[in-house]
C-alpha cells in the first residue's frame, strides 16, 4: 500500500514538470559575435526558433513570441531645456542607473493582446514595463511609463535606434517555426548582449530561452580606440606627430620658391 | 564611402569629411588663419559630440598651421622670442582651459558655453574686424596713407614692468601683456576648440603694435605650439581625440589651404579683413539664432560617466 502510494507520488512529480514544460524552445541566432570594422553601418541578425511539442503538450496553433534584446548595461543622463533669460539651456536633469544601451522588444502581436497586463508588467514585457532605474533623490526607483523623463528618453533612444519594439516582427514560417530580424544600427554600442525569447499561450508565460551575442571592435579601430583610452598620453603624442607630419608634407609638396 | 570612427563610435561620409576640410583649409589659407571656429560647428552639425568635435579639431589646425609656419619661417618672417614669450603664457591657458572643459562636460553644460561662448566671442570680433576694416576701406578710397601702426598712442599696459625687446618685430613691450595674450588664446582655444589665430592676429598688431611682416607667422607658430599641446592634453584627460577624424581632416585641410593661400594674395588685405569680419559675424550670429530660438528637442541623453552612482 505505502509502496503504491510512494509510486504514484513520483510520478505524479515526473508529470508535474513535464505537464507545465509542455512545450520547449530551441532558438538560433545567425551570429553570436558581431565584429565592428571601418566599413561597419549597422547589421542585422537572424534569429530561428522552434517551439518544440511533446507527447504531452497540447496541440496549439495560437503561440506568440516575445524577443527581448539588451545591451550592455549603462549610466544615462537625460537633460531637459528651458528658456533661461532668453537662452535656452539644461535646466533639469535625471539620471537613468544602469539601463541597458540598447533594448529591443520584437513580438509576433500588438504587446496587450498577448497577455494581461498583470503578466506582461511582471514579466517586463516592452518597453513599457522594462525596468528602466532612475535616481531620484537618494532613492532609485522606476517609474510610471509616461512620467515625461521616462518618456522622452525612450523617444529619444527610439529616434537613435537603440531603442526599438515592433508588435508585428516575428513571423511564423510554419505553426511551430518562427524567424526574426534584429536590426542593429551603426552606433551599437559595444559588449555582451542577452538575448530573452519567451514563449506565450493563452494569455501565460510556457517557456523560455536565453543566448547571448557578444559585439566587439575588431583590427585597426579597435586598436585606436584601445590605445586612445589605455595610452593617452603616447597616442596624444602621436596624434600630434602626424598632425606635424601632415603639415610638413603639405608645405614641402606645395612648396612654391 | 562611409568609414567607422573609432572614438566618434559613428559612421561618416569620408568625401563629406575630406571635402569639409578642404572647404575650411581653403578659408582659412586665405585668411591666415586656423579655421577651428569653422570646422567645430560643422562637425558639431554632422552629429559628432561636441566634446569629440572640440578635441579632434585641435589636430587639424596644429596641421594647418604646421604648414603655414613652415613656409613664413622660410621667408623669415617669425619672430621666436615673441612666439616663445607668448606660448608661457599660452601653456598655462592651454592646461586652464582643458582643466575647465573637463569640469564643464561632467557638469553637462559645455554645450551651453561652447554656445554662449562662441556667440560673444564671434560677433565681437566680427563686428571689430567689420568697423576696422571698412574704415581703412574708405581711408585707401580717399587716397590717405594706409597707417596700421600709430605712432606714439599708447595704451595704459605698455607703462607696465618687465619690457622685453623683440628684434625681429622691431617692438619693446612689457611682458606682462604678451603673457596675458598668450594665456587668453591658451584658453579659448582649449575650451572652445579653436585656434585662435583670428584673435590673435588682431590683437598683435591692434595691442602690441607688432608688424605685418611677422604678426601672421608668429601667430602661426603660436596656434601650432598651443594645439598641438592641447591635442595631447585633450588626448590624456579626456581621451576624446579621434585621430581617424583629425587625420581627414588635416589632410583636406593642408590641401584647402595651398589654394586658399593663393588665392588670398590676389586680393587686397582691408577687403580680405572685411570677408573674413563678415564671415566670423555670421558664424557668431548662427550660434545665436540656436541659442534664442527654442530647439526642435528639449530633451537629450548623454552618457553619464562617473563613480558617484
Amino acid at each position: 500500500m505505502r509502496r503504491a502510494a510512494l509510486l504514484t507520488a513520483l510520478l505524479a512529480l515526473a508529470i508535474a514538470p513535464a505537464e507545465t514544460r509542455a512545450e520547449r524552445l530551441v532558438t538560433s541566432l545567425s551570429n553570436h559575435q558581431v565584429m565592428v570594422t571601418s566599413s561597419f553601418t549597422g547589421e542585422e541578425l537572424v534569429l530561428f526558433g522552434t517551439v518544440e511539442q511533446d507527447a504531452a503538450s497540447k496541440p496549439r496553433q495560437n503561440y506568440d513570441i516575445v524577443v527581448t534584446i539588451t545591451g550592455p548595461r549603462q549610466n544615462l543622463v537625460t537633460r531637459r531645456k528651458d528658456r533661461v533669460i532668453g537662452i535656452w539651456t539644461n535646466v533639469d536633469s535625471r539620471f537613468f542607473v544602469n539601463v541597458p544601451s540598447y533594448l529591443g522588444v520584437l513580438t509576433t502581436r500588438p504587446i496587450p493582446d498577448i497577455a494581461n497586463r498583470e503578466t506582461l508588467r511582471r514579466l517586463g514585457v516592452g518597453i513599457d514595463n522594462f525596468i528602466l532605474t532612475q535616481r531620484i533623490g537618494t532613492d532609485l526607483a522606476d517609474v510610471v511609463p509616461d512620467d515625461p523623463f521616462r518618456s522622452n528618453f525612450v523617444r529619444l533612444q527610439r529616434q537613435k535606434g537603440l531603442y526599438l519594439e515592433e508588435q508585428r516582427a516575428i513571423t511564423f514560417l510554419s505553426p511551430t517555426l518562427f524567424r526574426v530580424d534584429i536590426p542593429l544600427p551603426a552606433e551599437v554600442p559595444f559588449g555582451a548582449y542577452q538575448v530573452d525569447v519567451k514563449l506565450f499561450a493563452d494569455g501565460a508565460m510556457i517557456a523560455r530561452e536565453n543566448s547571448a551575442l557578444e559585439i566587439f571592435k575588431v583590427g585597426f579601430e579597435q586598436f585606436v580606440a584601445n590605445a586612445a583610452r589605455e595610452h593617452g598620453f603616447l597616442y596624444g603624442l602621436a596624434a600630434a606627430l602626424m598632425a606635424l607630419v601632415t603639415g610638413w608634407l603639405a608645405s614641402v609638396i606645395f612648396r612654391r620658391d | 564611402m562611409q568609414i567607422y570612427l573609432p572614438i566618434a563610435d559613428l559612421p561618416v561620409n569620408i568625401f563629406v569629411i575630406f571635402a569639409m576640410g578642404v572647404v575650411v583649409g581653403f578659408i582659412s589659407g586665405m585668411f591666415g588663419i586656423g579655421g577651428g571656429f569653422l570646422m567645430t560647428p560643422l562637425l558639431i552639425f554632422l552629429g559628432i559630440q561636441p566634446a569629440v568635435a572640440v578635441a579632434s579639431v585641435t589636430g587639424h589646425i596644429a596641421a594647418s598651421s604646421c604648414s603655414g609656419a613652415l613656409s613664413y619661417w622660410r621667408r623669415h618672417a617669425v619672430d621666436l622670442s615673441l612666439a616663445a614669450m607668448l606660448l608661457v603664457g599660452g601653456f598655462l591657458g592651454t592646461a586652464a582651459g582643458v582643466t575647465l572643459f573637463t569640469k564643464l562636460r561632467s557638469l553637462g553644460q559645455l554645450d551651453l558655453t561652447i554656445g554662449i561662448s562662441y556667440v560673444v566671442l564671434l560677433t565681437v570680433i566680427g563686428v571689430l574686424m567689420l568697423m576696422e576694416s571698412v574704415r581703412a576701406i574708405l581711408r585707401s578710397r580717399r587716397g590717405g596713407p594706409q597707417q596700421l601702426r600709430r605712432p606714439g598712442s599708447h595704451a595704459w599696459f605698455h607703462g607696465l614692468p618687465f619690457k622685453v625687446r623683440f628684434k625681429r618685430s622691431r617692438i619693446y613691450v612689457s611682458a606682462i601683456p604678451v603673457w596675458a595674450i598668450g594665456f587668453l588664446i591658451g584658453f579659448i582655444g582649449s575650451v572652445l576648440g579653436i585656434g585662435g589665430g583670428f584673435i590673435l592676429v588682431p590683437m598683435l598688431i591692434y595691442l602690441l603694435r607688432v608688424p605685418t611682416a611677422t604678426v601672421i607667422g608668429t601667430s602661426m607658430v603660436v596656434t601650432l605650439v598651443t594645439m598641438a599641446s592641447a591635442l595631447v592634453m585633450h588626448a590624456v584627460t579626456n581621451h576624446l581625440v579621434d585621430a581617424v577624424l583629425a587625420l581627414i581632416l588635416m589632410v583636406g585641410g593642408t590641401i584647402g589651404a595651398q589654394f586658399g593661400a593663393r588665392a588670398g594674395y590676389n586680393i587686397r588685405a582691408d577687403r580680405l579683413r572685411l570677408l573674413l569680419g563678415l564671415l566670423v559675424l555670421a558664424v557668431g550670429l548662427r550660434f545665436a539664432y540656436d541659442l534664442a530660438v527654442k530647439p526642435d528637442d528639449l530633451y537629450s541623453v548623454r552618457p553619464y560617466e562617473d563613480t558617484l552612482l
